[in-house]
């Protein structure tokens, strides 16, 4: 056995009378990859964080190379050589790359810090190096948010790496990342493992899981629950590999896998019809319809509009020409209040951006949208709180949201809480069109099966469904029809039944449009 | 299935939850136990924890600018004894003084109410001075020019006063929400006009100068002021409407659709658009009711304290407001305390120059440093950590290799930490 790079004993933090953790103890070999699995709220960022300083635990014992640790704070875990990518990113926008890197470092006495200057360029060279090493091909002088999510993640990474970490954490780095981007993440951290690296990654991702990790080790309720060895030959798919998955499912949840339940098709009048739909930019003569009782899938390359087209019908972007019906009626010149109030709802792609006020409690998250009107303010004079609280109280039964009380702020909920919440209150609005961009995005497995269900249902109420994915399995599971959205119009559909995916492929990369179909 | 009929005044909802709505059950939250008035505060605000960590903050605060005056007052040749009982006698030793110190309190009042308001939708409403003044003239005018019987004049004073202060807001308003216009530039601009029409206003040749008095308006009739509540003092009834300006913003705040789109745009503007909230009717709903406080603000003072309008009534109210709303964490009642800070101070500075022979300026050094020290609450509190870390660093090492780890710099179990993140919206 190789030496431990990091070693947690005993550690235990709890959060008013919630244990995140409870006498956790995990050691990570050096040089390997360790996964962290577990459901959402089993309490992984938590144990990171108190890794990496951020949390203090209530108690335990922290071991980095052999020698006893006690962090105050993230600078002093960096400086050990630990770093971290948290679950959200945490780059500044309107910054370059590099000084997005540089934040926060440098020197700690007064005059570096005050009176010397700041050698950006010395950052920018050394920006390059770094990224020229592992591939990344990014721009020091680029601003952070035009950037792609992909490259974004690859910043963090460096941000992570910048201080010469040799210890990686990373917290669901994949969750909001397409495939191809996925794959060129898992090159890196094979390739960081074999320069020494040693990376802790959490992840609800188990095809990921099975092909990096050497060793997994299990929470649940905050406690671990078992602790594997992934076998070489598991690492490639086929038998040996399901049945590690199933056992490592049985382990995370204490049951098999659920399994979504397929029904049958139907024939509904439309319930959306686009058509030559343009806002001048990024969108250009869309044209779809989705009918009741449908799951329709929408897939692409990053960037080729899909933003923008739930932006323009949930009436947020300007449109130049072109219709949107909504049950027959034009919706086009609607606010978005007043679509919601005809039967759209959104789970939007960033939760973080806009679908949840962090400052705000998880009773104040639940009403968005629903302050208006009976039942919750019968009149523009009184909204009542004690409703809303039940309200908040119902959603987090439905979707079984962990979360310690209905005033708790949304902040203190783990990721994949705060986005079951965000879909408990979409699925409330009863819509007649549910936008779902990422539904998934971090939730563990059964909540992912759960949220398939609860699609699955609103479509047997003759409800549509516009599903926007970067997961293909999850396209494939629920979707019925898929449409390909490339330019800024859709270039292919097929039914799912049917669907070929390396027809789906060439339409994604423009690559059949040259012959005809 | 779904209820799709009058929309505006019902919210889309699916069927099965409405119902489950409508019957209270186990599963809810709503008989939390614990009463009395921490718990109320807190089911206004968000939970009692920050309420806590509030008045942390505000005690914290207020003891690190008294103690950094401390050298200041001793090199002004005075003991801080003799100072502070100057201070506190000159502005609670005896009714006359209490009485006078809600006089200076009122107007910081009911400004930083106005401030905060703006502020809970992240408007930074620096023209509350030039609210507070066109509001003043406003109410001046209306109550010398008018004749109607005496309360009634009071009344259409007010509201001349509320509605001046509103329009002096929209300009501004109008211009962040459909130009996107910074609201900080242009409503220190909008001070400056005000400043100058209210002067040319009252200057002698001008419109509604008084022929007696330079620099005012005509005296409102006496039925028409505000009544003095306490006989021998200055105190008006001013007090009343601004214990009901709180009164009512708390419960805009947190019990009205209003309210609650005004704090979500301040949370996140991007979810308040993407949830159906219409950002730019928000902010100018917010800029105007900003507008009409600060306007009543000045309305009272010219009703109440001078009976008429005086240019350059107001020492910068405005300015101050921002403090005062900043030192009471925007929460109504945290303002009432900040502003009843400030106004000690200045209701004490009289005495302060008359007993302890310390200049009345050197108040107007205690109040900066308390803006200095709000500005610098993150620093303060980082340092205190640093502090109680060192010392608990010290007496583990004497223990020797206790198991415990040291709080992080941005721990989260502790009421330190919990005011610094407060701190951090601001
Ligand atoms: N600051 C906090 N205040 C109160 N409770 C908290 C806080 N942070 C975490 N918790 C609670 O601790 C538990 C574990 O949270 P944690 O974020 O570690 O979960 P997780 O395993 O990362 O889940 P996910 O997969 O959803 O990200 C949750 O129940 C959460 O509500
Ligand atoms: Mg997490």
């Amino acid at each position: 056995m190789r030496s431990a790079a990091v070693r947690l004993v005993d550690i235990s933090k709890s959060y008013g009378d919630v244990w995140a953790n409870k006498d956790i103890s995990l050691t990570v070999e050096e040089a390997s990859i360790h996964g962290l699995l577990g459901e959402n709220g089993a309490g992984k960022s938590t144990l990171m964080k108190i890794l990496f300083g951020m949390v203090s635990p209530d108690s335990g014992l922290l071991e980095v190379n052999g020698q006893p640790a006690a962090f105050r704070s993230s600078a002093d875990a960096l400086e050990h050589g630990i770093g971290m990518v948290q679950q959200h990113f945490s780059l500044i926008g309107t910054f370059t790359v590099a000084e997005n890197l540089i934040l926060g470092r440098g020197s700690q006495s007064f005059g570096g810090r005050w009176v010397k200057r700041l050698d950006l360029k010395a950052a920018a060279q050394r920006t390059r190096e770094l990224s020229d090493r592992f591939g990344f091909g990014i721009d020091p002088f680029a601003l952070c948010h035009d950037l792609s999510v992909g490259a974004r993640q690859k910043v963090e990474i460096l941000k992570a790496l910048w201080g010469g970490a040799t210890t990686l954490v990373l917290d669901e780095p994949t969750a909001a990342l397409s495939p191809p981007e996925a794959e060129e993440l898992y090159e890196v951290l094979e390739r960081l493992r074999r320069e020494g690296t040693t990376v802790i990654l959490i992840s609800h991702k188990l095809p990921e899981v099975m092909r990096l990790c050497d060793r997994v080790t299990v929470l649940r309720d905050g406690a671990v629950v078992g602790d594997r060895e992934i076998a070489l030959a598991a690492r490639r798919p086929g038998g040996q590999r399901a049945a590690m998955e199933a056992d490592l499912v049985q382990l995370m949840i204490g049951r098999e896998r659920p399994v979504v339940s397929q029904r049958a098709p139907r024939d509904l009048p439309p319930v959306l019809s686009i058509r030559e739909l343009s806002d001048g930019k990024r969108i250009d003569g869309l044209d779809l319809t989705v009918n009741g009782g449908e799951i329709l899938a929408i897939v692409g390359v990053e960037g080729n509009g899909q933003s923008e087209l739930v932006e323009l019908l949930i009436g947020q972007r300007k449109r130049i020409s072109g219709a949107v019906e909504l049950d027959g009626t034009d919706i086009t010149a609607l606010s978005t209040k007043q679509r919601f109030d005809k039967g759209l709802a959104h789970i939007a792609e960033d939760r973080h951006a806009s679908a949840i006020a962090d400052s705000m409690s998880l009773t104040d998250n639940a009403s968005f949208g629903f302050i208006d009107g009976a039942p919750f303010a019968p009149t523009p004079f009184w909204l009542s709180r004690r409703l809303r609280s039940r309200f908040a109280a119902l959603l987090v039964a439905r979707q079984n949201v962990r979360a310690s009380s209905p005033d708790a702020l949304i902040e203190s909920l783990s990721g994949g809480n705060q986005q079951k919440l965000v879909v408990a209150r979409e699925l409330a609005r009863a819509p007649r069109l549910m936008i779902a961009a990422q539904p998934t995005r971090g939730l563990d497995i059964a909540s992912t099966t759960a949220v398939h269900e609860a699609l699955l249902a609103l479509r047997d109420r003759g409800s549509a469904v516009l599903l926007l994915s970067l997961d293909l399995t999850e396209v494939f599971t629920v979707a019925d029809r898929i449409a390909v959205i490339r330019g800024g119009r859709i270039v292919g559909e097929s039914p799912i039944a049917t669907a070929d995916a390396t027809q789906i492929g060439q339409w994604m990369s423009g690559a059949a449009s040259k012959e005809p179909v | 299935m779904t209820s799709t009929q009058s929309p505006p005044r019902r919210s889309r909802l699916d069927n099965e939850l409405r119902a489950q709505l409508a019957v209270p059950s186990r599963l809810s939250a709503g008989g939390r136990g614990g009463t009395g008035f921490g718990t109320f505060l807190a089911s206004l605000g968000g939970t009692s924890r920050s309420v806590t960590a509030k008045i942390v903050s505000f005690a914290v605060t207020i003891a690190v600018a008294l103690i950094a005056a401390l050298p200041i007052v001793y090199l002004s040749g005075s003991n801080a004894q003799v100072a502070l009982q100057a201070l506190i006698g000159g502005s609670w030793g005896s009714p006359q003084a209490v009485a006078e110190t809600f006089v200076q309190t009122i107007p910081l009042l009911i400004t930083g109410l106005a401030v905060a308001l703006a502020f809970h939708g992240g408007i930074f409403n620096i023209g509350v001075e030039g609210q507070l003044i066109i509001g003043a003239l406003a109410a001046g005018i209306v109550g010398a020019t008018q004749h109607l019987p005496g309360s009634l004049l009071l009344l259409a004073s007010l509201a001349s006063g509320m509605i001046a202060g509103a329009l002096w807001a929209l300009i501004p308003a109008l211009l962040k929400a459909y130009r996107g216009v910074h609201e900080v530039v242009t409503t220190i601009m909008m001070n400056y006009i005000a400043i100058n029409i209210s002067t040319f206003a009252v200057t002698t040749g001008g419109p509604f100068a008084a022929k007696t008095q330079p620099s005012a308006t005509e005296k409102v009739p006496l039925d028409a002021q505000l009544p003095v509540i306490t006989p021998g003092t200055r105190l008006h009834a001013g007090l009343f409407i601004a214990i009901a300006v709180i009164v009512i913003l708390m419960w805009v705040l947190y019990r009205t659709p209003a309210g609650f789109r005004l704090r979500l745009m301040g949370a996140n503007p991007q979810a308040a658009a993407a949830t159906g909230i219409s950002l730019p009717r928000t902010m100018i709903t917010a800029m105007l009711g900003s507008g009409a406080i600060a306007g009543l603000a000045g309305a009272v003072q010219v009703l109440g304290v001078y009976g008429r309008y005086f240019d350059g009534f107001s020492p910068g109210y405005g300015y101050s407001a921002i403090a005062v709303a900043l030192l009471g964490a925007l929460s109504p009642v945290g303002i009432a305390a900040a502003a009843l800070f400030f106004g000690t101070l200045d209701a004490g500075a009289v005495q302060l120059q008359a007993v302890a022979g310390i200049s009345r300026e050197m108040v107007s050094v205690v109040s900066g440093l308390v803006v200095a020290f709000v500005a610098a609450q993150p620093a303060i509190f980082r340092l205190l950590h640093h502090l109680q870390r060192t010392v608990l660093a010290g007496r583990t090492a004497r223990r020797a290799a206790a198991p415990v780890l040291p709080p992080p710099i941005n721990g989260d179990n502790d009421l330190i930490s919990a005011g610094l993140d407060n701190k951090e919206v601001l």
